[in-house]
């Protein structure tokens, strides 16, 4: 005996058709249209507004016959949308084009050999802060929540609110000031010689990765700890204390669980909130990294070098957008088949 | 006489600041007995429910008093103890299983859950048998699916088996068909009663409907401002309630069977934290002599029978009569007030579109009131949206006075949008929290009428009259105000208009019984005083009977039935205006109209 | 709403962080009438240690770092209070109009405001520059420009909302125009989403205003900022601590005092800010 109203969205083998393959299609495809979006707005805002590249490089006192000749020789001298599609032709096929600081030095100098390198060390620094800040921020978010209003819980509360409203440089250099100024434990830029890699030098890793961490892992904490309340004070929670399930099967089976979803999508904001950090936290340490070079790349103009960095850690952004959504989608069984 | 299985002994409950929510609470069931616990909004039925499980919620603890099932005490003990015997011995039936099974869950997880957690044996075979109790699907597909893929009728029967599963003496449901439509709200009671007979559970069954409770209790206890008022047999309660206020809910209770004038309760239900001295219905009472029960707290006396009542009046409390409906004014003989021809309108989604009014036409005529009953998602709410101008139909005309509607309202000349208003559902919603009470009523007249602001307030400071709020609460703002009340002011700023056809939408379906009979029976004397035309939207047939002249039947957007509304309802010719009248649940031996 | 923003106060979090808020303001604004010495007038040694009439000591070109510092708060804040308020005047009107339109408008908003989104704001204040320069002009119009969408979402969401609320629908039903809809029905109470967001756009246009100074890519020499003294400072760590320390608790006390006033705004609304993503 069904009942009368059969539900709208049920027949589970209606959307079976491998409904997993057709969301993560349809979000690659969302992401080639952002990334092309991304692509135009970066070439916008470094070519297409007013500021000159080539007396960038060459420095204001220039010769215009020079700024010509400059510009000439980094494409400028012709129109927007033929330089857009030029570029974008470039990346396709994997020619990005020589920086400006090559042009300075007098010569050709390929990006992807200057930059190549640096993605590497970017790409390690990020990998460890995000490999500690990830279980930190479950252990401590869900713990606060667990003992809401208890003393682990406010302090954990007001530190992390404290720190999520310092701006990377702060806390770097509060960091430097104390380990290195008082201390004198950790060196306070670090010196990685090019073509080693920042792994030999755990020292030289240390402040960089506390500064990253900082901020990020307390806006973690918070949003962890807010999703894991709110699964507490769900209607299903208190059926299953109602159920008589004891207390660790129901944090664990009934809250977490339904945590977990929103947590993904948590870290997910926040290993991107790494890629913003991690711009200034390489420069006050001189790290060489991708974010280093990007400041460098901007402090003299070098169009070329920065539209590269820009569009490939955009890139990165949206591919961990995409994994997150993914992830997400696979925890929580609601999204799963109206996908 | 066996002893009770569930005994309740001055069952105390208060907030943690002190305020009292339930007081003095005592009950007993017997094994394969159903005690119907009654109360409306601030009764305290659902704390009092909550905690024959030994249970609280946060800021709300368990103050004194006993709580014992077959022997074992609820009360007084460690939460771990308590938890253990909670599934097993005594177990709790939510009132929205959509909110109370967990949605990262399967069915069979659910299920296997509570049997892994009390019992030693395996799951597999108990799985199966319990969703077969429930005349749920047994194969491995089904069990695999998780709630949101059921419907609200499955999801509650999951919830009944999870309940079950452990062979508890003792099943607690609060409220548990609130939400489902009325065929299946009859199957699910239908399963209920059939479950204790089987197994011999004690059942308490929390509602506010009387009507439900009625047909399946054996005893009821009625709750009001967090005490017992009245307890005892079902028949002999429903036949001679001895509290006033049991008389006055029973007279608010609409019955779908016998179109009849509903009686309803004077006076505002009162909060807690608000309670009097005295008797908490005091204030209200209609039969109160003298101060004594103003000061004084009456105890619960024996009536004879297994009878007994709070109050020191009882033997004054009058046999309740239920009286003819009022007769309607004459309708207006010149041609229909409002034609609706052909309509038929969409909901066009993401993906799909979805055809949610099929050719429905009808018409009122000045001063009637025409019922359009429907399930959940039937239509008749997107019918009162095209009349009103706030959806456009694919197809189809509504012609007010002969001349043709334009679809949207801002298209449509102001007399039309002045003579046609509407009243929504939702008390919440239909207020903005940020305008006075005043300010809101008077809007529609400065805007629709041109009256200056002065003479708007005049005439809102009339209309709260007229509909019985006391005219300082137009300096309020909607968040002060009760439900009840709320929707009394909607009524007010559609009359504000002066308009000729009030669309009402559902205006009585979020308020209890006893407001809901008293919003009604103002609606009613607004008719016959301003000649006012109802389309009167609802899914309650008993609020049909209370109101309507003619009523128009709809299943799934398209009209089945229509007729005279004493008519329809006692000899329904159309199967599916048999199904509504016959699973809609009336009250038992209920006197016959006087 | 008068009620709350008083009630706000009363809590701890939102008295201290008033206090702190009061303070840093008040040394930020007339910071300048009090600085015994102009900020780029050299008074001593480079990086030489507190001392008479330098109680905070000197920074790399000899000049007074108390004095600096006091003049170095006007910069962060009224670049960042001036972004946040063009973000909220374009934000409000575009969310209003997306959230109410119901028309194509909405996903073509939403679409770019998505765009937007999925670019790490610092990045495309850094590209701004490269394009246009370095100038307070960039800094505010690309900080605004960075908060706009996420403004203009939760503006569209609270919107979405009211509007299928029955009073709006009453309002429709009248025949009101849409600004008058706009302004009497949905406005007033949007206005609760929107000033619990308030602290953190302010906190984020702090922070970000100042990592742009920080990086030499915003105010240039030999302007005083807090952001950039840090910056141009860095190396005379050892030497003169104070001159990284003195600004830098000024900096952290201002966003963290504007967070906690803003959070302790939020939770009297019953809105809980630790869901908001600070979107760095």
């Amino acid at each position: 005996m069904t009942d009368l109203a059969a539900p709208r969205a049920v027949a589970p083998t209606a959307g079976r058709r491998r409904p997993l393959l057709r969301f993560v299609l349809r979000r690659l495809a969302a992401a080639v249209a952002t990334l092309f979006a991304v692509s135009i707005l970066i070439f916008l805002g470094t070519e297409v507004l007013p500021g000159d590249a080539a007396s960038a490089v060459l420095g204001r006192t220039a010769a215009p016959e020079q700024l010509a000749e400059m510009r000439a020789a980094m494409g400028l001298d012709r129109p927007a949308y033929e330089r857009y599609l030029d570029w974008l032709g470039g990346v396709l096929t994997g020619d990005l084009g020589n920086s400006a600081a090559g042009y300075a030095a007098g010569g050709e100098s390929p990006i992807w050999e200057e930059i190549r390198p640096k993605i590497v060390n970017s790409f390690v620094l990020a990998t460890i802060t995000a490999l500690l800040m990830i279980p930190l921020a479950l252990v401590l978010g869900v713990l606060s929540a667990v003992r809401a209003g208890r003393p682990l819980d406010h302090a954990v509360s007001v530190s992390s609110l404290a720190i999520i409203s310092l701006p990377e440089f702060i806390i770097g250099s509060l960091l430097i000031l104390v380990f290195f100024s008082w201390l004198d434990v950790l060196p306070p830029v670090s010196l990685i010689a090019p073509g080693t890699s920042p792994l030999a030098e755990p020292k030289a890793l240390v402040l960089p990765v506390l500064t990253l961490l900082g901020a990020s892992l307390a806006a973690s904490i918070r949003m962890v700890r807010a999703g894991m309340v709110e699964a507490l004070n769900a209607e299903y929670v208190t059926m299953a204390r109602l159920n008589g399930f004891p207390e660790r099967m129901v944090v664990r089976r009934y809250a977490l669980r339904n945590a977990l979803g929103p947590s993904v999508q948590v870290f997910a904001q926040n290993v991107q909130y790494l890629v913003g950090g991690i711009v200034v936290t390489e420069y006050l340490f001189n790290y060489p990294g991708l974010g280093k070079e990007l400041v460098d790349a901007v402090a003299i103009r070098d169009v070329r070098a920065v539209q590269v960095v820009a569009l490939l850690i955009a890139a990165f952004y949206i591919l961990i957008n995409i994994v997150a959504d993914l992830l997400v989608v696979l925890l929580v069984p609601k999204l799963r088949t109206q996908a | 006489m066996t002893p009770p299985l569930l005994r309740v002994d001055g069952l105390r409950i208060e907030l943690d600041s002190g305020v009292p929510i339930v007081e003095d609470v005592s009950l007993e069931v017997r094994a394969g007995e159903v005690l119907g616990l009654v109360g409306e909004s601030g009764s305290g039925k659902t704390t009092t429910a909550l905690a024959l499980l030994g249970f609280a919620r946060a800021g709300v603890r368990i103050d004194a008093g006993a709580v014992e099932v077959d022997g074992e005490p609820l009360t007084g003990r460690g939460e771990a103890a308590v938890r253990a015997l909670r599934g097993r011995l005594v177990s709790y039936v939510a009132q929205d299983p959509g909110l109370a099974l967990n949605p990262a869950l399967r069915i069979e997880s659910l299920v296997g859950d509570m049997v892994r957690t009390h019992a030693q044996s395996q799951t597999g075979g108990d799985v199966a048998r319990a969703l077969a109790s429930v005349h749920l699907p047994t194969d491995r597909p089904f069990a695999r699916r998780y709630p949101h893929e059921l419907s609200g009728g499955q999801q509650q029967r999951v919830a009944i088996a999870t309940a079950l599963v452990c062979a508890p003496r003792l099943v607690v449901l609060d409220e548990p068909t609130t939400g489902l439509d009325v065929v299946t709200q009859a199957r699910i009671l239908e399963e209920i009663d059939r479950l204790r007979r089987e197994r011999g559970v004690a059942v308490v069954y929390v509602s506010h409907d009387l009507a439900v409770v009625g047909s399946l209790a054996d005893r009821i206890a009625v709750m009001y401002a967090g005490r017992i008022v009245e307890e005892g047999p079902a028949a002999a309660l429903l036949a001679r309630p001895r509290h006033p206020y049991t008389r006055g809910l029973l007279g608010s209770v609409p019955d779908p069977g016998r179109p009849r004038r509903l009686e309803s309760i004077p006076g505002v239900a009162v909060g807690v934290g608000e309670r009097p001295e005295g008797c908490s219905f005091a204030p209200r009472c209609l039969q109160r002599t003298g101060d004594r029960a103003l000061r004084e707290m009456p105890p619960l006396e024996d009536v004879g029978g297994g009878h007994r009542v709070r109050c020191f009046e009882w033997a004054l409390t009058p046999p309740l009569t239920l009286e003819e409906p009022a007769v309607p004014p004459g309708v207006d003989a010149e041609g229909p007030l409002l034609l609706v021809a052909g309509l038929r309108a969409e909901h066009r989604g993401r993906h799909d579109t979805v055809v949610a009014v099929r050719d429905v036409s009808f018409s009122i005529a000045g001063g009637e009131c025409l019922a359009i009953v429907g399930e959940s998602g039937s239509g008749k709410t997107t019918i009162a949206r095209c009349v009103v101008g706030l959806h456009s139909p694919t197809e189809g005309s509504v012609v007010l006075d002969g001349t043709p509607l334009q679809p949207r309202a801002a298209r449509r000349p102001r007399e039309a949008r002045r003579r046609i208003q509407i009243v929504f559902q939702n008390p919440n919603d239909s207020l903005n929290p940020r305008h006075r009470v005043g300010d809101a009523i008077a809007r529609p007249a400065r805007v629709l009428r041109d009256l200056p602001q002065r003479d708007a307030h005049a005439e809102a400071t009339r209309l709260l009259e007229r509909v019985r709020l006391p005219a300082r609460i137009a300096e309020r703002y909607p968040g002060e105000l009760s439900g009840g009340e709320r929707q009394r002011v909607a009524i007010a700023r559609a009359l504000a208009a002066h308009p000729d056809l009030v669309v009402c939408d559902e205006i009585t379906s979020a308020l209890d019984v006893s407001v809901q009979a008293a919003v009604l029976e103002l609606l009613a004397e607004l008719r016959v005083e301003l000649r006012l035309a109802l389309l009167f939207i609802t899914h309650d047939l008993g609020v049909v009977a209370s109101i309507g002249d003619r009523v128009l039947v709809l299943e799934d957007g398209a009209v089945c039935d229509d007729g005279p509304v004493a008519a329809l309802l006692r000899e329904p010719e159309h199967e599916y205006t048999r199904r509504l009248v016959e699973s809609a649940p009336r009250l038992p031996r209920l006197p016959e109209v006087a | 709403m008068n009620v709350a923003r008083l009630r706000f106060v009363r809590t701890p979090a939102g008295l201290v962080g008033t206090v702190l808020l009061a303070a840093v303001v008040g040394i930020a604004l007339l910071g300048p009438f009090f600085a015994p010495y102009a900020p780029d007038e050299p008074v001593g040694v480079p990086f030489s240690g507190p001392a008479e009439g330098t109680p905070f000591g000197t920074d790399f070109l000899g000049r007074d770092v108390l004095s600096r510092v006091l003049w170095g708060g006007r910069s962060v804040l009224a670049l960042a209070g001036l972004a946040t308020l063009l973000a909220y005047a374009g934000g409000i009107a575009i969310g209003l109009v997306a959230g109410y339109s119901r028309s194509l408008l909405d996903p073509v908003l939403m679409r770019t405001a998505d765009v937007m989104l999925s670019f790490p704001a610092l990045l495309f204040l850094l590209v701004l520059v490269t394009g246009a320069g370095t100038s307070k002009a960039v800094l505010v119009l690309g900080v605004a420009l960075v908060q706009m969408p996420l403004i203009a979402r939760i503006v569209r969401t609270a919107t979405l909302e009211q509007s299928v609320r029955g009073f709006v629908e009453a309002a429709v039903a009248r025949g009101e125009s849409t600004s008058a809809i706009l302004r009497r029905e949905i406005l007033p109470n949007i206005a609760g989403p929107i000033a619990a967001d308030v602290g953190l756009r302010f906190t984020y246009a702090i922070i970000l205003v100042a990592s742009v100074n920080f990086l030499g890519l915003g105010l240039q020499p030999p302007a005083a900022d807090w952001a950039l003294i840090i910056s141009e400072n860095r190396g005379g760590l050892t030497l003169n601590p104070y001159v990284i320390l003195v600004p830098a608790a000024l900096i952290s006390l201002l966003t963290i005092s504007v967070n906690l006033v803003g959070d302790a705004i939020a939770r009297s609304l019953g809105i809980s800010t630790a869901r908001r993503r600070l979107v760095r």
